[in-house]
């Protein structure tokens, strides 16, 4: 085998960061909540990818368990942050971030 | 091989550009579950079939599923624009310029150029996966079913009619 299917760490860690920097763009600008939330669902996938380059690299199947339990656990914190949209939505009847600013109503 | 990395990254990378550029949240869902069918793809050439498949199932199909029933629950609507957090505005871009250049410098600096591992060399199939899950990292795997139990309940008192 020469170069052929040989991907270095650099260009993987240079997509995880571009799309983790992307998310925290989004997170920063956008202003509909819903948006913000997808935008950090975009952030813990570019730490995924980081995660799996380096077990390759390293060649440790560890990096790809920790990447399952984050699978996980953005499974759970999707379920219980749109709750939370959900019900913030019904009280304030607003999306914005601009209008959830207080933490009581 | 490697030209399908290059090929997957750039969809990766325009679809995350669409997701924080659309005014809609509608149009950034679904530019979402492109990204994430990307860096799927990805996975796959990394030598992680078993993520691979279980990011299609779990993110690209629950939580995105998840994602448009809330969007066309709330009926959400386009992002009216406001001007009134203004430190984003002014210190948002270009401290996240400066994290983008410091960060490049590190992985240009840092980071192994060249590589030996190739696509031949498996791992990271399921047979791999579970004997490390169910030997070393059983105990945290066991924890994951209380943490999905108590994010059950509290979605749903959360989601409740009244709080």
């Amino acid at each position: 085998m020469n170069d052929f299917g040989m991907i270095p760490l650099s260009h993987i860690l240079a997509l995880s960061l571009i799309i983790f920097v992307l998310g925290v763009a989004g997170f920063l600008f956008r202003r509909n909540i819903i948006t913000i939330f997808m935008c950090i669902e975009l952030m813990l996938n570019a730490v995924n990818l980081a995660f799996v380059g380096f077990a390759r690299e390293l060649g440790q199947l560890d990096g790809q368990l920790f990447v399952f339990f984050i699978i996980v656990v953005a499974a759970a914190e999707a379920a219980v942050g749109l709750g939370i949209i959900i019900a913030l939505y019904r009280t304030r009847q607003s999306l914005n971030i601009d209008d959830l600013d207080s933490m009581k109503l | 091989m490697a030209i399908l990395f290059y090929i997957f990254g750039a969809v990766a990378i325009i679809a995350a550009l669409n997701v924080v550029l659309q005014r809609h949240p509608v149009y950034s869902a679904l530019s979402l579950i492109v990204v994430l069918c990307a860096i799927a793809g990805e996975y796959l050439l990394l030598n992680a079939e078993f993520i691979a498949v279980i990011q299609v199932i779990v993110y690209a199909g629950a939580i995105m599923v998840l994602f448009v029933l809330v969007i066309m629950l709330l009926n959400a609507g386009e992002e009216v624009p406001s001007s009134r957090s203004r430190v984003t505005r002014w210190l948002g871009a270009p401290l996240l310029a400066a994290f983008l250049a410091e960060m490049l410098y590190v992985i240009w600096r840092y980071a192994p150029m060249i590589t030996n591992v190739t696509w031949e060399s498996p791992f990271g199939g399921p047979k791999a996966i579970g004997r490390l899950l169910f030997n070393i990292y059983v105990l945290p795997f066991e924890l994951t079913s209380l943490l999905i139990l108590v994010a059950i309940l509290g979605a749903v008192v959360l989601a409740k009619k009244q709080l």
